[in-house]
């Protein structure tokens, strides 16, 4: 189970308790530089807790999370987050006051300058930064392939839509590091395999992924490697091959996930 | 040309051409009025409409910049110019220090806390009778020169606050369209998300808090010099819920609605003086507040964003504004 590589993420110990439930149980695992990592799990497996607690969203209630070497434990959200770590959310967090493109210019903001004097004042500077972020907003839309949307509205994109939209705005911030949440829930065939491409290409260029995923087709194909949780309990950990042969977690998982769908 | 830089251009035409069209005195008067009430709505509906925040203590802002120049200009001699740029220095100290732990409150709290905020400040301008004269106000403030220039008459008076009002659009126009607009209206739009992209919310509440502040100071300032006598009433909690009203009533989420707003609240209220009595001969103040409150409950049940929003409804514009629309990108898209 070693893994060769520099680890960019080290979740060490997590837990998590809301009053009596402890919705994640004691779990470590390391994500290294350039990996796809999958995180998966039957509903309220405490997925979701762990991604609010690597990003800063939830204090643990024990453990450390260190990223690029530091210890991100404790630390704002917003503070991580211009560490180089974005995130997607579950239920979409779209700014719905927003077009397309300004949504994925907001997340290009930890890499933009302009105060609020200069930009009141309109020093040139802000002109010339202004016109940078839109072509590389743009860009990014190209790369998720909803170009042709960047002047809508964000509120009357279809769900699917929101959801690449969100990935583009994740994008645009220039992160070594992107949390994915069931980016493929609410998505057709065709944006699926879009997504699937995209996170391929994205990887090429130096991203690490760590996502949360149901469609254990998708989980297969492009992790490197898997984590498994169960009630908040770590219950496997390894490549796709290992985790199918991991009595444990078909046991726990993969075999329910058969009855359930 | 840009279409929104267009629309402010022929708005400064307009300003700069209704004196010498108008010659009454008492428009002049009421557009002066229309013109704080705007400056301290520009300030609000940044606060408001872009970043989501709701403000009922921003008479406290336009008293303390009242009261900061009288003080300075009046009692001690200074510059008016000087005195106001102390007062909106004050202000802005002020709104720094009562944002921090305000912002952290959200919805009803952060309105009852800044409604308590601007109770708070009343009773000090009706207490600190030394400085401000309490309750039988504050006379003999000096009117404002420029040189040998004095802003004595309406005429003059007016194209100052107007050209005030002119340059806080632009600034606010400027700040919308650019990384500092996005991360304001993205705290409306999901703090969860502000948050991920590595926004610092708090920082950009405070800013804008602080801007607004220094708009209400300002107008408030000027309102002092234009007026040369103040009390504490000019500055209670219902100038805090008017200001609200205007701002909701012009639409919060363009800086057109801070001008829409404050001279559709000014004409309505010149318009009850007129009409009230007329009707009910011994009807006072309280007519005005009743009227307004209705006004206020209305707008929210119908035109939730305002006056603004409504027309560009009509006219099939977007509530808010893009960066660049794909027209003027001459066919952006892909
Ligand atoms: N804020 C909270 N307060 C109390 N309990 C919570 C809270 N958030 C999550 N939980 C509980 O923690 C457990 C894990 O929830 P979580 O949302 O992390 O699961 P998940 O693996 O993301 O599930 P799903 O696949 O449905 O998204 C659940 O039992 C849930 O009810
Ligand atoms: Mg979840």
């Amino acid at each position: 189970m070693k893994r060769n590589g520099q680890v960019l993420l080290t979740v060490e110990r997590i837990t998590k308790q809301f009053g009596g439930v402890v919705a994640v149980n004691d779990v470590s695992f390391d994500v290294n530089k350039g990996e796809i990592l999958a995180v998966i799990g039957p509903n309220g497996a405490g997925k979701t807790t762990l991604f609010n607690i690597v990003t800063g969203i939830l204090a643990p209630s024990s453990g450390t999370v260190r990223f690029s070497g530091t210890d991100i434990t404790g630390k704002k959200p917003y503070q991580i987050a211009q560490l180089g770590m974005t995130r997607t959310f579950q239920n979409l967090e779209v700014f719905t006051n927003m077009s397309v493109i300004e949504n994925v210019m907001t997340g290009a903001h930890r890499n933009m300058k302009t105060s609020f004097l200069q930009a009141g004042l309109r020093v040139p500077s802000v002109k010339k930064e202004e016109k940078a972020v839109e072509e590389k907003a743009m860009r990014c839309l190209e790369k998720v392939g909803i170009a042709h949307l960047a002047y809508e509205r964000a509120e009357t994109l279809p769900y699917g839509n929101q959801r690449l939209l969100e990935i583009a705005r994740a994008i645009a911030a220039e992160p070594a590091l992107i949390l994915l949440d069931e980016p493929m829930a609410g998505l057709n065939d065709e944006e699926s395999r879009r997504l699937v491409e995209v996170i391929l290409q994205l990887r090429k260029e130096g991203l690490t992924f760590v996502f949360v995923e149901h469609d254990m087709e998708t989980v297969m194909a492009i992790s490197d490697h898997i984590v498994v949780l169960d009630n908040g309990v770590k219950i496997g950990e390894g490549t796709p091959e290992e985790i199918y042969r991991n009595k444990a977690v078909v046991a726990a998982y993969l075999g329910e996930e058969e009855t359930v769908c | 040309m840009h279409e929104r830089r267009l629309g402010t251009w022929l708005f400064a035409l307009g300003i700069l051409l209704f004196p010498l069209i108008v010659h009454s005195n008492y428009l002049l008067s009421i557009l002066i009025m229309i013109g704080f009430y705007s400056l301290v709505c520009n300030g609000l509906t940044m606060l408001m409409g872009y970043a989501g925040q709701i403000s009922l203590g921003h008479a406290a802002f336009y008293g303390i910049g009242a009261y900061t120049t009288a003080y300075l200009s009046a009692t001690h001699g200074w510059s008016p110019w000087l005195s106001i740029i102390a007062g909106a220095i004050i202000s802005a100290f002020i709104a720094f220090i009562v944002g921090i732990p305000t912002f952290k409150l959200k919805g009803h709290y952060l309105a009852l806390a800044t409604l308590g905020f601007g109770v708070i400040v009343y009773t000090c301008f009706k207490e600190f009778t030394s400085i401000t004269g309490g309750m039988n106000g504050f006379f003999g403030i000096p009117s404002i020169k420029l040189f040998a220039w004095e802003f004595s008459n309406d005429a003059r008076f007016y194209y100052l606050i107007w050209i005030v009002v002119f340059l806080s659009l632009l600034f606010s126009q400027n700040i919308i369209h650019s990384r500092v607009g996005r991360a304001l209206r993205s705290i409306e739009g999901s703090e969860a998300a502000s948050d991920a992209v590595g926004i610092d919310i708090m920082r950009y509440k405070l800013q804008v808090f602080v801007y607004s502040a220094i708009c209400a100071s300002i107008a408030g300032s000027l309102y002092a010099h234009y007026v040369t006598f103040i009390n504490p009433q000019a500055f209670d909690a219902m100038l805090s819920i008017y200001f609200l009203i205007m701002v909701i009533t012009g639409g919060a989420s363009s800086i057109w609605g801070a001008v829409i707003g404050s001279s559709v609240f000014v004409l309505l209220s010149e318009l009850l003086k007129e009409v009230v009595p007329l009707v009910f001969s011994n009807a006072g103040g309280e007519f005005e507040i009743v009227f307004f409150g209705v006004l206020l409950v209305v707008m929210l049940i119908y035109m939730p964003n305002g006056l603004t929003a409504a027309w560009k409804k009509i006219t099939g514009k977007w509530r808010t504004s893009t960066t660049l629309s794909p027209a003027a990108k001459g066919g952006g898209g892909r």
